[in-house]
C-alpha cells in the first residue's frame, strides 16, 4: 500500500516537472546587476507580451556568462565588459555586438573613511590612498565585468594589488552582492556598479565615497550567439529580443526603470 | 537580533498568505529532490544490497569509493553536470541545461552514494543474521534480495531521509545546472543565495526558515510512517 | 552396526566428511535414513551432530563423501528448524507465506497451506501479529510452522527446545509427533536424551565426528553398545580429543 502511494507520488513529480513545456522562451545570459537589481524582472514582460517570446535569465558574472555563452548554453547575452565582448564577437562565437544602455561605476566604503577619500571625483587617486593607507579592499575577484573594470583601474593607477591580496586586498572570488556583504562585514572599500548599490538591501553605514569619474563609465552591450556554431540557438527570437531592446519601446523601458526613485540605468543604443 | 526577528515575522507573513512565488519555489524544491531521491532509492537501495549480500574482487574498492562519493562537494557535481550536459559537452544535444530534469541529475549523483551506502549497512547486518535461514529455503539472490530490502525497510527509510536531507539543502549543483531561472528552476536553496547576494538578508532568513520548516514536517512524517512500520512489523 | 534402513530409505550417507580450516568436525559417516519417524542425533558437544545437520540442509558443502538423494525422488526438500529461530520482521502469517513462497504454489494452495501450519502449530489467534513480538515458545511454533508449510521430505530441527519452558517443549514436541505421524521423516538433533527417547524411533549417536552408533532407539537406550555410547548417557566426561569443540 505504501509503496504503490510511493510510486504514484513520484510518477506525480515527474510528469508534473515544467521546463519541457512547449512555450517559446529564449536563454538570456545576464550578468548579475541586470537581473538583481530588478532591471529585467520590470521590462521582459514588457517583451513577453509584445512578442509572445518568454526570457529565462541565467544570471552570472560576465567571466561565467560569456563562458557558458561560448558553449552555446544561451540564446543571448547582456553584459558589461566591451573588450570581452568584442573579442567574443571577433572569435566567431557571437555574431553582432550592440550598446545597450549604460551607467556607472562607484567606489563605496564605511562611513568612517579610513583611507579619507570620500568626495574624490578622481578614481586613480582614490585607489592610490587605499593602497597607501592599506585599507581593506574587497575584490570581486571572478574574472566579471566589474572585476576586470577595476584591476585595468588598479593598473592605471600604477598599483599592483594582487601582491597585497590576503593583506589589505581582499578577494573574495564572489558575485557582487557577495562581495558587497563581505565588505560590509570587513569594512573595507568596494568597486560597485551604481545598480546594484541602490538596490543593494544590507548597506548598514556605507556610503558612496569615489564617483563621477569619466573612467567609470559602465557600458552594457547585447550579442546575439552564434547560431553557425550552435545550430540549436534561437536565433529569430533571440534576434528578436535583441531587436526590441534596441527599439524606442525597449529603450524606454530601461529609461522607466526606478529603483529608490533613481534611474539605474541609462539606453544608449544606435550611438557608437 | 533585531534582523532575526523581522525574518521570523517575514516568514510568517509568507507562509501565511500563502504567496504565489515562494509557494511555486516550495512545490518546485520538493518536486526536484523528492524525484532525486526516488532514483535513487530506486537504484542505490538494491545496489547496497548487493554489496552488502556479494563478495567479489573489487567490492572494497568500491565500498570505498562509495562512501567517497559521499561527501562531494555539490559544486563540484554541478560542475562535472554542466559539462556534461552544457551544448558543448557529450550530452548536449538533449538540451537538459538550466531545466529541472538537469537539477534531479544533479541532485540524484549527490544523493545516490548516501542511500547506497546506508542501504548496504543496514543490509549487511540482516544479512548476516538472516543468512542461515534464506539458505535453508534455498532462496535465489532476486528472493534474498526481496526479503532483505522489505524487512530492512526501517533503516531504509532512514537513508532515504539522510538522502532528502542533502538533496534539499543543497544550493552548489541546482544553482550551476538550473541557472536559477525565475519561474522555472528557481529552489528554495537558490532564491536563498540570490535574495542574500541582494543583500535581502531577512528576506533570504525568512526563506531559509520556509525551509527548516518543510524539512522538519517531512522528517516528522517519515518519523511516523518509520514508527507506525515499527509498531506493526518489529520486536 | 545393524543397519537401520530395513524399511523405505530416504536418503543415504556415504563417507561423509566434513573438515573445517583447523579441525575434522565430520569423519567418514556412512548411514541410511528412514524415511519415517524421528531420527535423534545424540553426542556430546563438538561430536558433529549440528555439522550433520546442516549439511543435510544443504548449508554446508561435505568435504568428502556425498549425500545421495536419489531414494526421495528428484525434488529433495528439506526444511530446517534452529535452536534460536531467524524470524522475518513481519506478521505470523507473512513469515509462513515467506518461506512457502520460492514453492510457486498458486495462491489458493499458499492460502490452504498457511491456514493448515497454523493451526497444526495452534497459532491462527496470532495470524497477523507481529512475529517479532511473539514468546519464545511461540516463536519456535512459528518456525515449525513455516517448516511444515513447505511439506518437507525431511525436517532438520537443530535442538529446537534448547531454550524453552517445559510447557513450550511439550507444545513443540506434540507437533513433532504430529509430523512423524504424518509421514514425514524428522532428524532432531539434541542434548535431552529424556527427549530423545519420548520422540525417537531411530538413533546416531556420534562421537568427535564418527558416527559410533546408529540403531533403533529402544534398543539404543536399554543397552549402547560401545563404551562411548554408555559413557555418554550415564552422563560421564568422555576423553579429551583435540579438536573437539566447534561444530
Amino acid at each position: 500500500m505504501i509503496q504503490r502511494t510511493l510510486l504514484a507520488a513520484i510518477l506525480l513529480c515527474v510528469l508534473a516537472l515544467p521546463g519541457l513545456t512547449a512555450d517559446r522562451f529564449i536563454i538570456l545570459q545576464s550578468t548579475t546587476s541586470t537581473a538583481n537589481s530588478g532591471l529585467l524582472d520590470e521590462i521582459l514582460p514588457k517583451f513577453t507580451a509584445a512578442s509572445g517570446i518568454t526570457v529565462r535569465v541565467v544570471a552570472v558574472g560576465t567571466g561565467q556568462a560569456l563562458k557558458n555563452a561560448r558553449n552555446g548554453d544561451g540564446d543571448v547575452l547582456l553584459v558589461h565588459a566591451t573588450t570581452a565582448e568584442q573579442a567574443f564577437v571577433a572569435d566567431g562565437s557571437g555574431v553582432a555586438r550592440h550598446d545597450v544602455m549604460f551607467n556607472d561605476f562607484v567606489v563605496v566604503g564605511p562611513a568612517d573613511d579610513p583611507a579619507a577619500i570620500a568626495g574624490s571625483a578622481d578614481v586613480l587617486d582614490a585607489l592610490r590612498r587605499i593602497a597607501a593607507a592599506t585599507a581593506p579592499f574587497a575584490s570581486r575577484g571572478d574574472d566579471s565585468g566589474t572585476h576586470k573594470k577595476e584591476l585595468s583601474l588598479w593598473a592605471s593607477a600604477g598599483i599592483d594589488p594582487v601582491a597585497h591580496s590576503g593583506a589589505w586586498y581582499r578577494e573574495t572570488g564572489s558575485g557582487m552582492g557577495a562581495t558587497l556583504n563581505t565588505a560590509v562585514g570587513m569594512a573595507a572599500y568596494a568597486l560597485t556598479d551604481r545598480a546594484t548599490w541602490i538596490a543593494f538591501a544590507n548597506k548598514a553605514d556605507f556610503k558612496i565615497v569615489s564617483q563621477g569619474d569619466k573612467r567609470l563609465f559602465n557600458q552594457y552591450g547585447v550579442i546575439l550567439v552564434n547560431p553557425a556554431r550552435h545550430p540549436h540557438i534561437k536565433a529569430d527570437d533571440g534576434q528578436a529580443f535583441i531587436d526590441w531592446l534596441l527599439s524606442a519601446p525597449g529603450q524606454a523601458a530601461i529609461a522607466a526603470f526606478r529603483k529608490n526613485g533613481q534611474q539605474l540605468f541609462f539606453p544608449n543604443a544606435g550611438r557608437p | 537580533m533585531q534582523e532575526a526577528l523581522e525574518a521570523l515575522g517575514l516568514a510568517g507573513r509568507l507562509i501565511v498568505s500563502m504567496d504565489g512565488d515562494v509557494l511555486e519555489i516550495v512545490a518546485l524544491s520538493l518536486q526536484v529532490s523528492l524525484t532525486a531521491v526516488a532514483v535513487s532509492c530506486l537504484i542505490g537501495l538494491p545496489l547496497g544490497a548487493l554489496l552488502a549480500m556479494t563478495r567479489f574482487r573489487g567490492r572494497n574498492v568500491l565500498i570505498v569509493l562509495n562512501n567517497a562519493l559521499m561527501g562531494l562537494p555539490p559544486v563540484v557535481v554541478g560542475l562535472a553536470i554542466y559539462l556534461a550536459i552544457s551544448r558543448a559537452g557529450p550530452f548536449g544535444v538533449f538540451g537538459l541545461l538550466y531545466t529541472p530534469t538537469a537539477m534531479i541529475i544533479a541532485q540524484t549523483v549527490l544523493v545516490l552514494p548516501i542511500v547506497t551506502a546506508l542501504a548496504r549497512q543496514t543490509i549487511e547486518d540482516l544479512n548476516a543474521e538472516y543468512d542461515d535461514y534464506l539458505r535453508s529455503l534455498g532462496l535465489g539472490i532476486g528472493g534474498r534480495l526481496r526479503t532483505l530490502l522489505w524487512d530492512g525497510r526501517t533503516g531504509l527509510i532512514t537513508a532515504a531521509i539522510a538522502g532528502m536531507g542533502r538533496a534539499i539543502a543543497e544550493v552548489g549543483a541546482v544553482i550551476i545546472v538550473g541557472g536559477n531561472i525565475d519561474h522555472v528552476t528557481r529552489v528554495m536553496t537558490t532564491a536563498i543565495a540570490l535574495e542574500t547576494s541582494k543583500g535581502e538578508l531577512a528576506l533570504a532568513m525568512a526563506l531559509g526558515i520556509i525551509l527548516m520548516a518543510i524539512s522538519l514536517a517531512l522528517n516528522a512524517a517519515t518519523h511516523a510512517l518509520r514508527g507506525d512500520a515499527m509498531r506493526r512489523m518489529y520486536a | 552396526m545393524l543397519d537401520p534402513a530395513d524399511e523405505a530409505p530416504l536418503l543415504e550417507l556415504r563417507g561423509l566428511t566434513y573438515t573445517a580450516t583447523t579441525a575434522t568436525l565430520l569423519d567418514d559417516v556412512s548411514a541410511a535414513l528412514p524415511a519415517t519417524g524421528v531420527t535423534a542425533i545424540i553426542g556430546a558437544n563438538g561430536a558433529g551432530k549440528t555439522t550433520l545437520l546442516r549439511l543435510l540442509a544443504g548449508l554446508l558443502t561435505p568435504t568428502a563423501g556425498e549425500i545421495d538423494w536419489s531414494l526421495a525422488g528428484s525434488a529433495r526438500r528439506t526444511a530446517m528448524v534452529f535452536q534460536r529461530p531467524v524470524i522475518l520482521r513481519r506478521s505470523v502469517d507473512a513469515n509462513i507465506r515467506h518461506a512457502i513462497a520460492p514453492l510457486g504454489l498458486n495462491e489458493a494452495e499458499a492460502a490452504r497451506r498457511v491456514d493448515e501450519a497454523l493451526a497444526v502449530c495452534r497459532l491462527d489467534h496470532l495470524r497477523t501479529a507481529p512475529a517479532r513480538r511473539l514468546s519464545g515458545g511461540e516463536q519456535q511454533r512459528l518456525a515449525l510452522a513455516r517448516a511444515l508449510a513447505r511439506k518437507p521430505d525431511v525436517l532438520l530441527l537443530d535442538e529446537p527446545c534448547a531454550s524453552l519452558d517445559p510447557q513450550s517443549t511439550a507444545a513443540i514436541e506434540a507437533i513433532v509427533r504430529q509430523a512423524a505421524a504424518a509421514s514425514t521423516a524428522v532428524v532432531l538433533v539434541t542434548h535431552d536424551i529424556a527427549q530423545a527417547q519420548r520422540l525417537a524411533a531411530w538413533v546416531m549417536f556420534l562421537d568427535a565426528g564418527r558416527l559410533i552408533e546408529h540403531s533403533r532407539a529402544g534398543a539404543f537406550f536399554a543397552g549402547p553398545q560401545t563404551a562411548e555410547a554408555r559413557d555418554y548417557l550415564a552422563g560421564r566426561l568422555p576423553p579429551i580429543a583435540p579438536g573437539d569443540e566447534g561444530s
